[in-house]
Order: C-alpha cells, then structure tokens, then sequence
C-alpha cells in the first residue's frame, strides 16, 4: 500500500518541494541579518495582531480623551504620551501598526498578482500580444510612481480600499520584467520540450512548469516589495490621501505635522510612528536580500 | 549608436508622452462631476452665467470635441487656469519650478558626490568596519521617509537648537541682492540635507556594487602587474569604469528633478512644485493637479531618453552593438 503511493507523481513531487522548502530554510538560517529581519517582522506581526490586548481602540477617539491634557509627554496618561487632542499616542502608534501592515501586505499582494500575471503572459505567449504587455509595463516602469499615485488617489478619494489599489496598480511593473526575463529562460529548458511534445496545452505548460519554477523568485520579489508599499502607504497618507477614519503609521505623522508637534517639541507623538516603519521596512529589507540570495537562480549561480 | 536607433528612441518618448496626455485627460474626466458647482458652491448662479463659467472652463460640448479641444490646448503649453487662484496653470508652474529645481538639482549632485565617494571607499575597503558603517548607514536612509528624516532635522536644528529657520524660502524683512541670496542658502540648508540624506544611499549601493564588479576585471590586474601604486589603479582604471551605471542612475534622478519632493517640501514649506502639488490636493484643484502631473512625467521621461542616450555614447560597448 505505501509502496503503491510512494511511485504515484504527485508524492514524488511533494516530497522533492518539501525537501526543497527545508534546504531553502536551512539556508536561510544560515543568514545572520535574514534572522534578524525576521525575528523584527514576528514582532510587528504580534503587535499588529494583539493590538486589542495591547491598547484599548476607545483610547483612539478624541471624545474619550477629553480628560487627558493635551501634548503631555510620556507619563501616566500614556506610556508615550498623548497628542494635540489628549489622545494616547501609544493607542494611536498600536493600531495603527495594524493599517500599516495590512495595507503594505494587501497592497504587495495585488503588485505581485498583476506583476505575475503580466510577466508569464509576456514571456510565455510572446509575439504581438507580449509586446503590446511589455509595452504598457515599460509605459508604467517610466512614469513617476508617486505623482501617479498622487492623481490616482486624488481622483479616486481618501479611502483603505483605494489606497491599497492606488499602491497596487502602481508597483507591478519591477515583478512583471523580472518574471517576465526568467520565463524567457524556463521556456527553452528541455523539460518545456518534452512535455509539448507530448501534447501538453498552453495552459498546462504554464501552470504547470513556468509558475512552479517562478514561484521562488516571486516569493523574494514580494518581500522586497512590501517595504517600497509601506513607504508609499506613509508618504500618500502624510499627503491627506489616507484613510480619514482609521490611524495608519503615516497618517498619525499627518497628523503629528499639521498640530505642529515639531515646533512644540513634541517628540513622542512623531518619533514612534516613523521608528515602526523604519524598522518594518528594514526587516522586510533584510529578509528579502536574505531569500533573493537563496532563491533567485542568478544570484545563486554567482555566489557558487 | 546609428541615426535609425536615436530616431527610434525619439519616438519612443513621444509615444510615452502622448499616452500621458491622454490618460491625463480621461483620468481627470472620472471624477469631474460638477467643478463650476463646486468651485461656486453657496453663490447665486443664473443658468446663462453657469454656462458662462462652464465655457471658460473648457467643460462645454460633446466628451469628443472637449478631448480634441484639450489636446489642441496642452500642444500650446495651455493648460487651464487654476480653481484656486484662477491663475493659468502654466505661469503658476513656471514660477514655482525654480525653487524646485534649486533645491532638488542640489541636492541630487551632492548625494551623487558624496554616495559615490562613500561607495567608493565601501567597495575598496569591502569587509572593513567602514563598509559595514556605510551599507548600515544607506540601509538605514532608505528605509525611513524621507520627510520624516525632514521633521527630525527640524526638531533637532531648527527647533532645538535653532540654527537654522523653521520653513519657508526667504525671511520678508530681508533685503536684495546678495543678502537675499545667502538667506535664501540659509533656508535651504536643511531641505536640502534632508534630500541629500535620502538619496545618496542608493548612488553609495550602486557604486559599490558596481565597483566590485569591476574589480574582477583583467585590466585591473594588468594594472598592478604593471607596478601601479593601489591608489592609481583605483582612481585611473577602476573608478572611471565604474562610473557608468551610476550616470545612469543621475540622469534618471535629474528627471525627478521636478516631482522628488513633493512631501520634503511640505514639511519645509518650500515654495515648489512639490508644495504646489500638496496645496492642490486639498481643493483639490484639478486643473493644477493635472498640469503638474504632465510636467512631472514629461521631465522623466526626457530625462529618460537623456539617460538611454548618454549610456550608449558613453559604453563603447552598447554602441557598436
């Protein structure tokens, strides 16, 4: 019976990626900064996630701060103080980590589909088709991605749904060269040969040869993406293009600037914020270097 | 590189720009739904006057005839007047480009300088407690906004220790000539080093990556079999080389001349395009809003070609192929 099952494809090939995802780990292991990344980011994550245990959300309202003196600096009415309003900047710097990330994460999400999507499409089918998608991905690749997303989110209006498309439709075309170059050199691999010359469809060929061969190289990409939606998420939303209900790590710095925190020195409530992101995407920064060198095939081939 | 391919290049350019002129047009057209309502908003307005306003504003006729009549206009450098100030959009443009250029065309040759020294210095010395200051150093800038990198040197330097004015261009009670000037330099003394803290650590990546690069290379070890001195192998055969990707990179920046800080100038409240482009966004001020995102694409893209075109007549190599 398991002797039956161990011959069938499927294992074996199950087997090969589990083999493969436990040596991309113990190499990833082996880098001292891709560590450190990662132990930042589960930090993030668990803030992120246990926001409700670490702060309560009724702190983010100004009508419950009404109490609270204004511009205190960190003392008993919050570990970091509170704003022009009397609000905890803790509260505010918690949850707020919450939007940052989701939106970094979602954001990333859409690029890497649409930047995937575009890349297998243009490498794969080329011709005339994969020109007319190459062409558009250079158009987006030349024109300057905040101006672009400034008038996108002009036009669109202030909310967390637009921002995470504005974010999305503006950083695909980076993945999209990218994968796009490395299916260019899967589509010659003999393994592509064989199977169409047993009668494999377009369709077969690409789910099930070229997207399983990009799929490490898209994993690094999209964490080297994350950080540039996190920074793009803080400057639009610094901007005024941000959610008007909901505190994101950029808009609290918004909202630090237009109170005039800086010239009341008012350090607490705009030095956490920009800190977070600082870190967020550094971590990102040293994870995705870390993956790139395991798993991108270029990389891999120079370091050996 | 032959005529044919520059014609080529040319064109290509053309292309991308008139592609931004009509997303332009049609991305604007979404959402405007009624711009001399709003504009008038609370004011008595008869149906003939409305009309008026309406005509002045180019917003009359057919969606075909309101494109042909927009593209006709933005070939003439016309593009409408503000909401705001009822100003044409070109002159209010033209007018605050200068201050953009001054402080962004600065700041883009002093991190170019000093993030290819520091590159330089990395590559040379790979291993070393100076290289690893230095990619710690670049890590860490490119990792925070840049404008807030701005509000910490405020705090610090304007604010706390008061070196240094708080915002704006130039103090009104100063007077002409070259007091102005240096007040001016004055003011600009921290927007600037915040750009300059900000980019300078992409050109310090690319000069040590490419440094190392050509590291490798055989004529360097000609260079020294010769009995060059480490110095003179680094500056006359191995620095000039590997120059190339990183004048790519500056003519690139150049084209972010116009749109790199838009919210550095925010924080500063440095009279430019990039304070321009934050004023229009509270009307918002569509027109405005429009006009400087067709100036800002236009400048990158030249700056594109500029770069696509400086690379082939400066690599040998991309020239004869």
């Amino acid at each position: 019976m398991r002797g039956a099952v161990a011959t069938s494809a499927t294992r074996i090939a199950w087997l090969r990626r589990r083999r493969a995802v436990t040596g991309a780990w113990r190499d990833y292991r082996r880098s001292r900064t891709g560590m450190i990344g990662l132990a930042v980011l589960v930090l993030a994550g668990l803030v992120a996630l246990g926001a409700p245990l670490l702060a309560d959300e009724g702190d983010l309202r100004a009508v419950n701060a009404i109490d609270n003196p204004s511009w205190a600096p960190p003392s008993e009415f919050g570990p970091l103080g509170t704003d022009n309003l009397g609000r905890s900047v803790w509260a505010q710097f918690v949850w707020g980590s919450r939007i940052s990330l989701l939106v970094g994460l979602a954001a990333t999400v859409l690029a890497i589909v649409i930047g995937t999507v575009v890349g297998i499409s243009a490498g794969f089918v080329g011709g005339r088709f994969g020109g007319v998608l190459m062409r558009g991905t250079e158009w987006f690749l030349v024109i300057p991605f905040l101006p672009l997303a400034i008038v996108l989110a002009a036009v669109l209006g202030p909310s967390i749904e637009n921002i995470i498309l504005v974010i999305g439709i503006t950083s695909w075309p980076g993945t999209a060269r990218l994968i796009r170059a490395q299916v260019l050199t899967l589509k010659e691999r003999l393994y592509v040969d064989r199977s169409r010359a047993f009668g494999a469809s377009g369709r077969h060929l690409m789910g099930r040869h070229i997207l399983p061969n990009v799929m490490p190289l898209v994993l690094a990409n999209t964490t080297l993406t994350v950080p540039i939606a996190i920074l793009s998420e803080t400057t639009l939303s610094f901007l005024g293009l941000g959610d008007p209900t909901r505190a994101s790590w950029g808009k609290m710095l918004e909202e630090a600037f237009r109170a005039g925190a800086i010239t009341r020195e008012a350090w607490w409530y705009f030095l956490p914020p920009g800190l977070g992101i600082m870190l967020v995407v550094l971590a990102f920064t040293l994870c995705g270097q870390a993956l790139e060198a395991i798993l991108d095939p270029r990389l891999r081939e120079r370091r050996s | 590189m032959n005529r044919r391919r520059v014609i080529g290049k040319i064109l290509a350019s053309v292309g991308t720009l008139a592609f931004v002129v009509c997303f332009n047009f049609f991305l604007f057209r979404v959402v405007e739904s009624d711009p001399v309502g709003n504009l008038y908003r609370g004011r008595n307005l008869s149906p003939e006057q409305r009309e008026e306003l309406r005509r002045e504003f180019g917003l009359d006729g057919s969606q075909a005839e309101q494109f042909a009549r927009y593209v006709a206009q933005t070939a003439q450098l016309n593009f409408g007047r503000s909401y705001v100030t009822n100003e044409p959009v070109i002159d209010e443009i033209a007018r605050r480009a200068w201050p953009t250029v001054a402080l962004v065309g600065t700041s883009a040759l002093l991190s170019a300088l000093i993030g290819i020294l520091i590159g330089v210095v990395a590559a040379w010395r790979r291993g070393s407690k100076t290289d690893y200051a230095s990619t710690g150093f670049t890590m860490a800038t490119y990792s925070m906004p840049d404008f807030w990198l701005g509000m910490l040197l405020l705090l610090v330097f304007a604010v706390g220790l008061g070196w240094f004015p708080v915002g704006g261009i130039v103090d009104p009670a100063t007077g002409g000539g070259l007091e102005r000037l240096l007040d001016q330099a004055h003011h600009m003394v921290l927007p600037a080093a915040t750009l300059t803290l900000a980019y300078l650590g992409e050109y310090a990546l690319i000069m040590r990556s490419s440094l190392l690069e050509t590291m490798r290379e055989d004529y360097l070890l000609l260079a020294r079999a010769k009995g060059l001195r480490d110095v003179a192998v680094r500056n006359r055969h191995a620095v000039p080389n590997a120059l190339l990707p990183v004048t790519t990179l500056l003519a690139i920046n150049i084209g972010f001349i116009l749109s790199g800080a838009i919210a550095v100038e925010t924080i500063f409240s440095w009279p430019g395009l990039g304070l321009a482009t934050f004023e229009a966004l509270s009307g918002p001020d569509l027109p405005m809003l429009q006009g400087l995102f067709l100036v800002f694409s236009a400048a990158v893209i030249v700056a594109n070609l500029a770069a696509d075109l400086l690379y082939s007549y400066l690599d040998p190599r991309v020239r004869t192929a």
